[in-house]
């Protein structure tokens, strides 16, 4: 068995994970303006801690700037899957 | 004679240096540890609780005893590890821990048991020992005005990393570049070898040549410190002087071999850490590689076969040896009294005997051994650090007698004695594991477990009593492994010691968790080149030896070199202020973010980025905004430029470019698509001089830039397009002084020629501190200066987003809150000080009545123009306290100040137009 190595970017290849920035999770959806305050406040601070796989934005902030998402086992740190976030 | 003593005739070149101003030879190839030894030094230091004297333990990295403060040519490093340490030519060694401090220790002794910190901050009052606890605590002296450099250092990626290069480590690189992996072996010692070196064994320099051959990467002087997610190795490279902090290094590799051996413990008796007790691995190291014998007659207390080679090397160069081994007799017992030892079996050490140093020992059945050196072997601990801190786990196996891993980490792999793997010597059976040994009852419970911390068996033992017994508990109550040498000898008899206590398998109780750094790595190393002007270069101005020539003081604002005011000191500040209100000024706003929003949804993503609408925006208009997060608080203010059919130009403020381009851009690709919209900064393209003043629309008239400056074709918050030098210039009318303004924006290489110009028509520079009393007079925020992580855009008095926009922009729901509608919420609201001057900034505003702190000072000044004081302020619910008095506090001074508006000058903002 190997080591998973370094992040991928989709757009430039294998980069060291330093020149990726987290982006916070995918899956909070932004609420419509008519939902409860405690589901904006959930939007804004509640977050999931999955132990697993788990669904994650990243930035190639020192590299080409893309928005990611990634699927990371945040027990083994592998990302499984990373590809370009679309709107 | 008696100690140590430096046998071998032949050696390296001598090597002067002092220690505690005693003047001493060494050889190259000493460390300094070795180098004292050879000088007959047993005492090293003091201990850190008890100040007790301490001398040299190990040879290696685990040494607990032997940190020193070394000043070499001018710069002092502290808190080396003599042990590991190379030795130079003029060093000044001192201990860390010196005399000073033992009277004030021995009246506070009673007090320093286990949790001594945690009942000392309960009872009876932590502030009357404070002062002494701090001049106790730490290490070394840091001297600020030395600095070691750095080098470098890089990222390097690699099929197979080998760490450690003993025989198993470079078999194992040996054979994967055989496999045709990229392979770097990782050496922490100065020269590959292993415990070879000193233990002997067959065949290293052929597997070191054949390693070479090849083409594995030997790395010496090198410690991999820390092991982390995907593979990732932290590696030092030692520098090629103690001054130097060596250089850091990220290694990527897709296997990694640890072949990091094992870690002689010491054994558990009274009086354990007197100088002279050594770990007896460490008397061969110091015979063999150094030619220094620790003892002329060597007691050699060992519960494992591994001290045998040790007595037998001591012997051979004429030491008088004694064993003491608490087994049965055995072969290899046997075969030593043969060679002319002297060896007792089934005999404990109970007590070293000896003031300041050993002199001898008494074992348990009363017995007395004369000797001046006592060297131990409690047993090994195999190395896993590196295993552990990959998310391995580290369990003792009762059976084997030895730490093993207690599953596989993938990716990661043991060779050798970290392993659990030591190959025999010789033909004799080879037990070189064994359980620590844990004085029972009736003994002295001043048994030294962690000699760098100073914790003891009795300490232990209270946790034990006081409950605290697992064994993260046990290390935070006692302070157990967690000095810099991390516990590396001390741990695991913690462990076992517990584990007695309260009567549970050494298994169960576990260990704490492994974490980087293994060794202690240099601030300097970490930082590498990463430091002062690499690490955060200036930002200069495209014009600045314009500003020069003008004789201005530039200062750092936020990474920006900008001209703070022109003229010899900061009373110009004053003539600036008086200029831009009564004449023209002008200053250089080139930092001043341009960003591009282009596209067909460009105004609709301004419109969600900003708290105000922007898509309505004609071409040649200008608008003010505010941006938001989404929990409603105002990140940002700046305007935007409309430069034509979805084509727009956000000018935030300067500190903030990088901060709006990166959340645009989360926002364009989570949200409005790459396709739809373009952000593009620009900021560096242009250069911006902002000219401003009662006499602006003179000069402008003067330069002749743009055709009409008609205030009706040309009003203010509307810009226009003209030329300057042949080159396209844009000219906006904004302010941000309160006065009539204009700012002319130029491609960035035409900056040295439009300031000067400027100049000669009449406008006075102006710099970056008189602008901020002219829009504090004004009542303009500094985003982040008077707003803090809770103001929202009607604590500045922007009440249409809240009440009037409400919804579609980033932040809109936040303002809905319960939390936005609160009454006391901090408002944006001036102050005029009773009496005159200035108030400080920061200062607390304290209501009348029960004394509370209601808001804070966030800017102040001295108003040339009002002549008198101004302060902006953020004041619970402050707009309605307008016309009342409040009290102001700071660092124990007090006065009164009355609340105002926030504007303090031109209030219906008339002098736009003048
Ligand atoms: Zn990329």
């Amino acid at each position: 068995m190997t080591n998973p190595g370094p992040m991928i970017c989709p757009f430039c290849g294998p980069r060291d994970a330093g020149e990726f920035r987290y982006g916070g999770d995918p899956k909070a959806a932004r609420p419509a303006f008519g939902s409860s305050d405690a589901e904006w406040a959930g939007y804004l601070y509640v977050r999931e801690n999955a132990r697993g796989v788990a669904k994650e934005y990243w930035v190639h902030s020192q590299g080409c700037g893309q928005w990611l998402i990634a699927e990371r086992d945040t027990v083994t740190h592998v990302i499984q899957r990373i590809s370009e976030a679309t709107a | 004679m008696t100690g140590p003593v430096r046998i071998a005739k032949a050696g390296g070149c001598a090597l002067p240096f002092t220690f505690a101003g005693r003047s001493m030879q060494g050889r190259a190839g000493d460390t300094i540890a070795s180098a004292l030894l050879a000088n007959g030094i047993s005492t090293v230091g003091r201990s850190f609780k008890y100040r007790r004297p301490r001398g040299i333990l190990s040879a290696g990295e685990d040494e607990p005893n032997a940190i020193v403060d070394v000043t070499l040519n001018g710069v002092r490093v502290p808190n080396v590890r003599a042990t590991t340490q190379a030795l130079e030519a003029g060093m000044q060694v001192s201990p860390v821990l010196g005399r000073g401090a033992a009277l004030l220790t021995k009246l506070l002794s009673p007090f320093l048991a286990s949790g001594f910190y945690y009942k000392t901050f309960l009872w009876p009052n932590w502030h009357m020992f404070e002062p002494a606890i701090r001049r106790m605590a730490g290490l070394g002296r840091i001297d600020p005005a030395s600095r070691m450099s750095a080098g470098p250092g890089g990222n390097l990626s690699v099929d197979l990393c080998v760490v450690g290069a003993g025989r198993s480590g470079l078999r194992a690189a040996i054979r994967g570049a055989q496999a045709g992996q990229s392979v770097l072996l990782v050496e922490r010692q100065d020269v590959p070898g292993g415990s070879s070196l000193w233990r002997g064994g067959d065949g290293v320099a052929g597997l070191l040549s054949e390693a070479r051959a090849v083409g594995v990467t030997v790395w010496t002087g090198s410690t991999a410190f820390g092991a982390y997610e995907n593979g990732r190795l932290g590696v030092h490279r030692q520098g090629d002087s103690v001054t130097l902090g060596g250089s850091l290094w990220v290694v990527q590799a897709a296997e990694v071999v640890l072949a990091t051996g094992a870690i002689e413990r010491p054994m558990l008796f009274e009086r354990n850490d007197l100088p002279g007790v050594m770990l007896a691995d460490a008397t061969l190291n110091y015979l063999r590689r150094h030619g220094v014998l620790c003892g002329a007659r060597p007691i050699v207390a060992t519960n494992n076969d591994s001290a045998y080679p040790v007595a037998l090397a001591l012997a051979e160069v004429g030491a008088k040896v004694t064993v003491v081994d608490s087994r049965p007799p055995s072969e290899r017992s046997a075969a030593a009294a043969k060679r002319g030892i002297r060896v007792l079996t089934r005999a404990r050490i109970a007590r070293a005997l000896g003031r300041g140093r050993v002199s001898g020992m008494v074992l348990a059945d009363g017995q007395r051994i004369e000797g001046d050196l006592i060297a131990v072997s409690g047993g090994w601990t195999p190395t896993l650090h590196l295993y552990c801190q990959a998310g391995g786990k580290a369990i003792w196996d009762e059976g084997k007698s030895i730490l093993v891993p207690a599953f596989p980490v993938p990716g990661i792999s043991l060779a050798g004695r970290v392993a659990g793997k030591w190959e025999a010597p010789d033909d004799l059976p080879w037990a070189w594991s064994a359980a620590p040994e844990i004085p029972g009852d009736g003994v002295s419970r001043k048994v030294w477990i962690d000699l760098q911390n100073d914790v003891t068996l009795g300490d232990v033992e209270l946790a034990a009593r006081e409950n605290f017994t697992s064994i993260e508990h046990l290390k935070r109550y006692t302070t157990l492994g967690m000095a810099t040498d991390q516990g590396k000898t001390a741990n695991l008899l913690g462990a076992a010691a517990m584990a007695q206590a309260t009567g549970r398998a050494t298994t169960d109780l576990g260990l704490t968790t492994y974490r980087p750094p293994y060794v202690p790595v240099p601030m300097a190393a970490l930082a590498g080149l990463s430091r002062g002007p690499v690490q955060s270069p200036l930002r200069r101005l495209a014009a600045e030896a314009a500003h020069r020539a003008m004789g201005a003081t530039l200062w750092d604002y936020g990474g920006l070199l900008r001209p703070a005011f022109y003229g010899a000191d900061e009373g110009s500040i004053v003539e600036e202020c008086l200029a831009a209100r009564q004449g023209a000024v002008v200053f250089d706003a080139s930092s001043l973010g341009k960003v591009a929003v282009m596209g067909p949804k460009a105004g609709e993503l301004l419109d969600f980025l900003f708290a105000g609408r922007m898509s309505t925006l004609q071409p040649g208009r200008i608008r003010y905004g505010l941006t938001l997060n989404e929990a409603g608080i105002v990140t940002d203010d700046g305007v935007v430029l409309c430069l034509g059919p979805d084509h727009f130009l956000v000018s935030c403020s300067s500190s903030h470019v990088g901060g709006f381009v990166a959340s645009a851009e989360e926002w364009r690709q989570t949200r409005f698509g790459r396709d739809a919209v373009l952000i593009h900064d620009r900021t560096a393209h242009w250069a911006t001089m902002s000219l401003s003043g009662p006499k602006a629309k003179a000069i402008m008239a003067g330069l002749g830039i743009v055709g009409t400056l008609d205030d009706d074709a040309f009003p203010h918050m509307a810009f226009v397009m003209g030329q300057f030098m042949g080159r396209e210039a844009r000219v906006a009318r904004v302010s941000f002084t309160g006065e009539r303004g204009y700012e002319i924006s130029v491609p960035a290489g035409l900056a040295v020629a439009l300031w000067p110009s400027l100049i000669e028509a009449g406008a006075v520079p102006c710099g970056i501190e008189a602008l901020g009393v002219l829009r504090a007079e004004k009542g303009f925020i500094y985003v982040g200066q008077d707003t803090d992580g809770e103001t929202m855009p009607h604590d500045l008095g922007f009440d249409a987003p809240r009440l009037k926009r409400r919804m579609g922009f980033v932040g809109d729901r936040a303002l809905q809150l319960p939390v936005a509608g609160d009454a006391d919420r901090k408002q944006l609201v001036g102050l005029a000080r009773e009496g005159g001057g200035v108030i400080p900034a920061g200062a607390h505003l304290i209501e009348d009545g029960p004394r509370r702190s209601i808001g804070f000072v966030t800017s102040s000044h001295q108003s040339p123009s009002l002549g008198r004081g101004i302060a902006l302020a953020l004041i619970e619910g402050g707009r309605a306290r307008i016309g009342e008095q409040v009290t102001w506090f700071d660092l124990g001074k007090t006065g009164r100040a009355t609340v105002t508006p926030a504007c303090a000058y031109d209030p219906d903002g008339s002098r736009l137009h003048v």
